[in-house]
């Protein structure tokens, strides 16, 4: 098994956060996992991406060239990778703040408006964690209890509150998967 | 128990458990965590963290603790080893062990922030006065750079000398899943640090224990310098680590180290999927460098492919261990610029057929 | 049999120094010796030497001993401690050392308060390179590179180290003495005990200044270099405790 994503926005908007939470849930399977992040100096506003590895093998390079699967938050990580997804593979993106329409005809497109999805849940800030449960949905790289379980690891103690509210924006992305 | 970890950290935390009990650092991005890791993990441990005001402090702190028999070390990226050079030559004039850890970046100068593999001759050739040497670690993945600079601290005491350990920033930066071996006990053929380290006060035989590297008399320097060679000759002999594989029969070695040859594994996939035999020697020490395992591995292939995060600076010791045998082609991209699996392999073609 | 009333501190050895007729380094070595001594620690202490005339120290030191790059005693003294809190730490610099290569170390180590004792030797002058200027060289005080005498409009002006180090909050005493009478003598032993007793008591940082003689280099005997200290040097480094808590 081998699973290789990148997950893409500009900083602050958290897809660094759910690369993390997609390691730890493949580490918490016992898959070997590697979680390669890019950003510049700024904290926010720059382009952060990261490169996720899972796999039941020892993993070669932490740098993900042409991704299986490319999880695209604003129109800047759109141009950047939509060429370099793999023939065959898929694209998830954030139609909330993309403009951009699809240009090829040999990957898989997913429209996943996750700011308005997560308007409608009641805080704008888990947008990122559907467009993961999207991900995690189509691949089924991990079990999404795995996933719950990494993010309330990297989300530390004092914040389990905000679990159900994140399970539900996972599953909410999971479901445009099975569409 | 494997954890996911952040490079730095889980190369602090595995230096804690190598029994490293004193850091001291000054902050530089991209090694930020390791300070930040060793100030509240260290202390919690019953170590003793430091943070300096500069890197020339850092080194001559380290220097102090080292001198009084403890494992310590200090953090940086090539401009504060820069900045450090002074006091890594005396740490190699004094003999006193310690473990410096290089999370490179792109220079020259300022540079950038990213992963880079420019500091190969700051690391192996050194910036420091005088006949000495940095034996140091090249570890590829995070589980490696956690088992190097555990062993690190064992090759530091065993010969009394600064030891280097360097990863690229992708290493530092990155996550992996690593099993980190807890309270590694230290190589039982250490010599005891009893025999030379300062302590206070002086021996019950009325001897004093002098930690200097000033001579006054320049037989004197001569004598030790000629001391210290031999030194180097035993590392060189002992020391030497290098990771081969697929080289026999192959058309093409690749000689990477760090990121560069996790990348290189790809480029051998690639070649494996289209008929051309790729193999790679992957230096695991660059001081000493494995010259003769690199000539030894090589002897089947038509060319070799030296591949890394900066311009022909490994290229020259590739070109020593080869002595003209084989034809050399470069492949590198820098200052965070990742290197493409899919170009190394072009390059591999391009030298295989050229070679003919 | 006659009544031993003096002898050699055993905290140096007995052999001759290098120090020049009428340098005071030597009897400031002494003063501390005698000092650690007393206070009953020469079996943990440690003499950390720096770059300078005292840098041959280490053939002195009947204590195990250390030899720092220019400027950075005070850091490897850090380290020294932090592996060792319980030794006794000696650092002795001269003003090139401690005030201009080494000023971040001074300071900084001032700043954190470690818990050592650094004895500073101030005369105005780098002697074991042969007389250049310092930066605590006098106006008008003639040096190697300043021939015609100390312009401060090209030089600037003397640096006061006792000044700037009692404006941190973390030393506990900063004083500044002299050597050239008796009376003055037994005062820096007086300051240097309480500077190590601070150390023995873990307490925190000591900063010691003693006005120094160069005669060799200051081209004076070493009757009118003592002079020289009491008549120029203290006017511009005025003697006194500037801090002292407990």
């Amino acid at each position: 098994m081998l699973k290789e994503v990148i997950f893409s926005g500009f900083g602050g908007q958290g897809a660094l956060l759910i690369g993390q939470v997609l390691a730890m849930a493949g580490v918490i399977e016992d898959l070997n996992a590697t979680y390669r992040p890019t950003y510049g100096f700024e904290k926010r506003g720059g382009v952060a991406f990261c490169d996720v590895i899972l796999s039941d093998e020892e993993i070669g390079t932490p740098v993900i060239e042409n991704p299986e699967v490319a999880v695209i938050m604003d129109e800047a990580s759109f141009k950047r990778f939509e060429p370099l997804v793999k023939k065959g593979g898929a694209m998830f993106y954030n139609t909330s703040l993309i403009s951009s329409k699809p240009t090829r005809d040999d990957i898989e497109y997913f429209e996943v408006p996750c700011n308005d999805m997560a308007k409608e849940l009641g805080n704008d800030k888990v947008a990122n964690m559907i467009l993961l449960g999207a991900y995690v949905g189509y691949s089924k790289a991990v079990a999404m209890d795995s996933v719950e379980a990494g993010l309330k690891a990297k989300l530390g103690h004092g914040k389990e509150k905000t679990i159900p509210l994140n399970r539900k924006a996972l599953e909410m992305g999971a479901a445009i998967a099975a569409k | 128990m494997k954890k996911l970890m952040k490079g730095n950290e889980a190369i602090a935390e595995a230096a804690i458990q190598a029994g490293c009990k004193c850091y001291f650092g000054y902050p530089i991005t991209p090694q930020n965590e390791v300070p930040e890791y060793m100030s509240w993990r260290l202390r919690e441990m019953g170590g003793v963290f430091k943070q300096a005001e500069s890197e020339v402090a850092s080194v001559n702190m380290v220097y102090g603790a080292g001198a009084a028999g403890v494992r310590a070390m200090t953090s940086s990226s090539g401009l504060g080893i820069a900045l450090m050079q002074e006091g890594i030559t005396n740490l190699a004039s004094t003999q006193v062990p310690a473990v410096f850890l290089n999370v490179m970046r792109g220079g020259p100068g300022l540079g950038t922030i990213q992963a880079s593999q420019a500091d190969y001759n700051q690391m192996t050739r050194g910036g420091g006065n005088g006949d000495y040497y940095l034996p140091t670690y090249a570890p590829s993945t995070l589980q490696e750079a956690c088992d190097l600079i555990q062993k690190a601290f064992d090759t530091a005491f065993k010969y009394r000398t600064p030891v280097g350990v360097m990863v690229d920033a992708t290493i530092g930066n990155m996550m992996e899943s690593v099993d980190i071996k807890e309270n590694v006990q230290p190589d039982p053929s250490i010599p005891d640090v009893n025999e030379w380290c300062i302590r206070g006060g002086r021996r019950e035989d009325g001897s004093v224990h002098r930690i200097k590297g000033l001579f006054n008399v320049p037989e004197e320097c001569e004598a030790f310098n000629e001391e210290l060679a031999k030194k180097y000759d035993k590392i060189r002999e002992n020391e030497v680590m290098v990771d081969i594989k697929d080289c026999e029969g192959a058309d093409v070695v690749i000689v990477a180290y760090g990121t560069t040859a996790r990348i290189a594994k790809q480029t051998m996939k690639l070649g494996k999927e289209n008929g051309l035999k790729i193999g790679m020697v992957r230096p695991q020490t660059v001081w000493p460098f494995p010259y003769d395992e690199l000539r030894e591995a090589c002897r089947d292939a038509k060319g070799v492919l030296c591949a890394e995060m900066a311009i022909d600076q490994l290229l020259q010791d590739v070109k020593l261990a080869l002595e003209g045998t084989k034809p050399i082609a470069t492949y590198h991209r820098l200052s965070g610029v990742m290197p493409s699996a899919n170009d190394m392999y072009d390059a591999c073609v391009k030298l295989a057929k050229e070679a003919k | 049999m006659g009544e031993m009333i003096y002898k050699r501190t055993d905290f140096l050895k007995a052999r001759p120094t290098h120090y020049c007729p009428g340098c005071t380094h030597g009897l400031e070595h002494k003063l501390v010796g005698e000092v650690l001594e007393e206070l009953g620690v020469i079996d943990r202490s440690i003499m950390v030497i720096s770059v300078g005339c005292s840098a041959p120290a280490y053939d002195y030191a009947n204590v195990d001993n250390i030899a720092c790059l220019h400027g950075r005693a005070p850091a490897t003294a850090t380290g020294v401690k932090a592996a060792l809190p319980d030794s006794i730490v000696y650092l002795h610099q001269g003003d090139g050392d401690l005030l201009s290569i080494g000023l971040d170390e001074t300071i900084s180590a001032a700043g954190r308060g470690e818990n050592i004792t650094v004895v500073f030797a101030n005369n105005n002058i780098y002697g074991m390179t042969g007389g250049q200027m310092a930066a605590t060289t006098l106006i008008g005080q003639k040096a190697t590179t300043c021939p015609a005498g100390r312009d401060p409009h090209l030089d600037g002006y003397p640096m006061k180290a006792c000044e700037m180090i009692a404006t941190l909050t973390a030393p506990k005493l900063v004083a500044r003495t002299a050597l050239y009478d008796i009376p003055h003598i037994i005062q820096t032993k007086k300051i240097l005990k309480k500077a190590f007793q601070n150390q023995i008591d873990k307490k925190g940082y000591s900063f010691v200044e003693i006005l120094s003689t160069c005669p060799t280099n200051w081209h004076m005997s070493p009757q009118a270099s003592m002079e020289h200290v009491k008549n120029e040097m203290e006017e511009v480094y005025p003697l006194g405790i500037f801090k002292d808590e407990d």
